[in-house]
């Protein structure tokens, strides 16, 4: 699978000129998504909102509202499983599974909400 | 000491997309160390792992200034910064107030980078420096440094027939750093971010040079397991490895574990010292644990002769 | 002119004035001889508050260049000195400023390059880098020197590139010659305000500085940084031009000394010049049609100007007081050829390196007078040695 779109890339005249990078955080534009093999699940239910899942993950990929998880962002989670690791909740409020097997569901949840067969 | 539900408000100040290793223990220095230093703050980054994984043009990691120019002198490049700062608020011109951090990897401090770093120490420039020791040249391909420890394979001091990895010990850099004479000099760790961002809040209140020595497992050239970054760095701790300490204006004072483990608790688990558990290298490994029972010692010696005195409280910028 | 600005000034002295009168927000140095006064005596406008600048003494060369590159991105007008072994220490920063496009300006003071050590005038050093990126300006004497290093500051920031201004070790350092002061009002409105676009230090625009260029945008910006040293001839230029409209003095990009009606010609650079235009002087006013070419600016190269001002010529000799260590002629020597290798056809094909001076060898009015001779052989015909050594023992 590849995130990436093909990116038309700008001549030298068209660049800023000694190599910079103009505004802050560009790198939130990089999907790096689609290094992961295994894939963090959320799991509502049992999170307490701790953060701590948020305060360890290496690239920013836990998304909280308000002071609350609310979901993973996939084009940038690598699937790194410290979400997992960390999280102090009994029995964890983050299951790790394949991204075969995440590929796999969403094949059939995609199946299962498709257009009809006419 | 802000908690994280207010650190989660704020704006990300080192975002993903950066390329660095799934498990990165560098991108989380990086991330809660802005998270403790806020928006106003100027970042210089030595040549390593952390700048070439978070400024691969055209994208970049950082939502605040940054800039990189080599691999030995980020002490002097926010020097730099810090010293225009300086000039242009006495002209008048210029009334922000602003964080000056370096980051460098222990290459870039230990070893490469060493002179530039006591020269801007020795200067009183008004930063902080982040040391993100991974206790190897990583971003080459795990070579050994000056910060690698005894028994550890790497890619120039190899595990072979004869040799056993690393043969020296570390030095020890923060010490170094204290001998400085500088306001502030610390020890903290991957895997404690209320202790890692508590003390880059307590660094950034202090007029003058700091130095943070921030112990940070590598899941790439420590070979373990991506998701037990945090762990390790925490059993790096426990086992008096790499103790939690500061140095306030030359007052010591060590976070101690509830229960000092064996090191070989924490060899156990990379694979960079898989040799070490062999019968016949057991002299090694006692040979680690009775250096690191010394090193302790001595921490707790130096806690003992500097008394803690009641400071002035410091409050965060 | 105000005649209560006109001064006794070594060259050292001569470039720090005109730093206090650039009053930069940064300087960042460590002591080299025979640069260090530079600093030093700057050290002491800092001390007695005759400038606004900070001062950053650095434990080397190579943080010297690293601070300024940090206070230049920064935002702020930035300004150091050195000299030779400093010089080589910094050339890894140097290709890094100029590539980060940030309009440093250097006082170089030329010293031979170890080893041997020595400390003694050479221009090895400013060689050393001539790919580095940085506008090479070289100076005759005290008063070039002065000059050069208010003009560098306007042609740093325009072209955004930084620039060396460069003299002699010891013979123009520490030479004590009559030097024209601009007033400060006068200095201070030529050189005028810094105001970059971009800067660290403005939070509202957010920068990254030296990002990591893969094989995808590397070219791209090389690129531009070619672009940028071709552009700069003509912003030296006009600088050149206000200078000498607002103040009298003229500079260009090489100076044409009795080159009306010259058949043989001595191109050189430095203090050298300065003792060539006296054996000129001679050997006109004896019949012999002798004439001189100065480059000034030796990065960017003026080639084609160089070409054409060489049209007609005999016979060439370029001074070089450095060697390429290729085997080959002296630095000045090959880009001589080139340039007139590009040149229409019919251009003068004699051209002959000498290599003098080095490590601080003086050269005497005997010696370029020797050289003279050799062109006027050549020009008849005679063959002489593609490239001499001047004033060596053999």
């Amino acid at each position: 699978m590849s995130i990436q779109k093909r990116e038309k890339k700008p001549g030298w005249k068209e660049l800023p000129e000694g190599d910079l990078i103009i505004g802050g955080g560009t790198a939130s534009g990089f999907k790096t998504g689609d290094w992961r093999s295994k894939r963090p699940i959320f799991l509502k239910d049992k999170c307490i909102h701790c953060l701590t899942c948020w305060v360890y993950c290496p690239d920013s990929a836990i998304i909280v509202q308000d002071g609350k998880v609310i979901g993973y962002d996939y084009d940038h989670c690598k699937g790194c499983g410290i979400c997992y690791h960390e999280c102090p909740v009994k029995g964890k409020a983050i299951r790790m599974i394949s991204e075969k097997e995440a590929k796999a569901k969403n094949t059939v949840i995609a199946k299962a909400e498709g257009p009809k067969q006419p | 000491m802000a908690n994280l539900k207010d650190l989660s408000k704020q704006k990300a100040l080192f975002t993903g997309g950066h390329r660095g290793c799934a498990g990165c223990g560098a991108a989380i220095v990086a991330r809660q160390v802005l998270m403790a230093a806020g928006p106003n703050t100027v970042v210089a980054n030595a040549t390593g792992c952390l700048e070439v994984v978070s400024t691969i043009f055209p994208y970049t990691a950082w939502n605040i200034p940054f800039v990189h120019s080599a691999f030995e002198n980020a002490a002097a490049s926010i020097s730099g910064v810090e010293a225009l700062h300086k000039s242009w608020v006495r002209q008048g011109k210029y009334d922000k107030k602003v964080n000056f951090i370096a980051f460098g990897g222990d290459g870039g401090t230990y070893d490469i980078g060493l002179q530039s770093l006591s020269g801007a120490m020795e200067r009183g420039h008004n930063i902080l420096y982040v040391c993100y020791n991974n206790e190897a040249y990583m971003n080459t391909g795990v070579q050994r440094s000056g910060a690698t420890p005894k028994g550890a394979d790497t890619t120039t001091a190899p595990v072979g027939k004869i040799k056993k990895g690393k043969e020296q010990f570390r030095k020890d850099l923060t010490e170094i750093m204290a001998a400085h004479r500088i306001p502030y000099v610390a020890q903290s760790v991957v895997g404690n971010w209320r202790d890692l961002t508590s003390k880059v809040e307590k660094a950034l209140a202090i007029e003058g040079p700091k130095f943070i020595n921030v112990f940070q497992p590598c899941r790439l050239g420590w070979a373990y397991d991506p998701e037990m970054t945090c762990e390790i760095g925490r059993l790096s701790v426990e086992t008096c490895v790499w103790p939690l300490y500061e140095v306030l204006n030359g007052q010591y004072k060590v976070t101690k574990p509830k229960e000092k483990k064996p090191v070989v608790e924490w060899i156990k688990l990379q694979g960079r010292f898989r040799h070490l558990l062999k019968p016949e290298n057991k002299p090694l490994l006692d040979d680690i644990q009775a250096a690191t029972d010394k090193n302790w010692e001595d921490l707790l010696r130096k806690e003992s002769l500097t008394p803690q005195v009641k400071t002035p409280e410091l409050k965060p910028s | 002119m105000d005649k209560t600005n006109i001064v006794a000034r070594t060259g050292n002295e001569a470039m720090a004035e005109a730093m206090r009168q650039i009053n930069p927000d940064v300087v960042a140095a460590y002591p080299i001889t025979p640069a260090t006064e530079v600093v030093q005596i700057f050290a002491g406008y800092v001390a007695d508050g005759l400038v606004k600048t900070e001062f950053v003494p650095v434990e080397s060369e190579h943080s010297a260049m690293s601070a300024c590159i940090g206070s230049a991105a920064a935002g702020g007008r930035t300004m150091t000195g050195t000299s030779s072994q400093g010089l080589a220490l910094m050339a890894e920063m140097l290709y890094i400023a100029a590539g980060l496009r940030l309009p440093i300006v250097m006082a170089d003071v030329n010293r031979a390059l170890s080893s041997p050590i020595n400390i003694h005038c050479d221009h090895s050093d400013t060689m050393m880098v001539k790919e580095s990126g940085w506008i090479q300006i070289f100076s005759e004497n005290c008063q070039e020197a002065y000059d050069n290093m208010l003009q560098a500051i306007r042609i740093a920031e325009k072209a955004k590139l930084p620039v060396m201004v460069t003299t002699d070790g010891f013979i123009i350092s520490h030479g004590m010659e009559r030097l024209e002061i601009l007033s400060d009002a006068d200095a201070k409105a030529f050189v005028g305000e810094y105001k970059p676009e971009y800067y660290l230090l403005n939070f509202e625009k957010p920068i990254t500085v030296g990002a990591l260029d893969l094989t995808d945008y590397y070219f791209e910006h090389k690129r531009q940084q070619i672009e940028a040293i071709k552009d700069s001839k003509q912003i030296i230029l006009d600088v050149a031009g206000e200078f000498g409209a607002k103040f009298g003095r003229e500079y260009g990009l090489f100076e044409k000394y009795k080159m009306d009606g010259a058949e043989i010609v001595i191109v050189a650079m430095g203090s050298t010049a300065g003792t060539a235009k006296v054996v000129v002087d001679g050997l006109r006013s004896k019949g012999v049609k002798a004439g001189l070419v100065k480059p000034r600016i030796f990065r960017p190269f003026p080639k084609e100007e160089l070409a054409e001002s060489l049209k007609g010529m005999k016979a060439i000799a370029v001074m070089d007081r450095s060697d390429s260590m290729n085997a080959q002629e002296g630095p000045l020597a090959l880009e001589i050829k080139a340039a007139l290798y590009d040149a229409p056809a019919g251009s003068c094909r004699t051209v002959l390196s000498y290599i003098y001076g080095l490590g601080g060898r003086e050269i005497k009015l005997e010696d370029i007078e020797l050289v003279y001779n050799d062109l006027s052989e050549a020009s008849k015909g005679k063959a002489k040695p593609k490239v001499s050594y001047l004033g060596v023992r053999e």
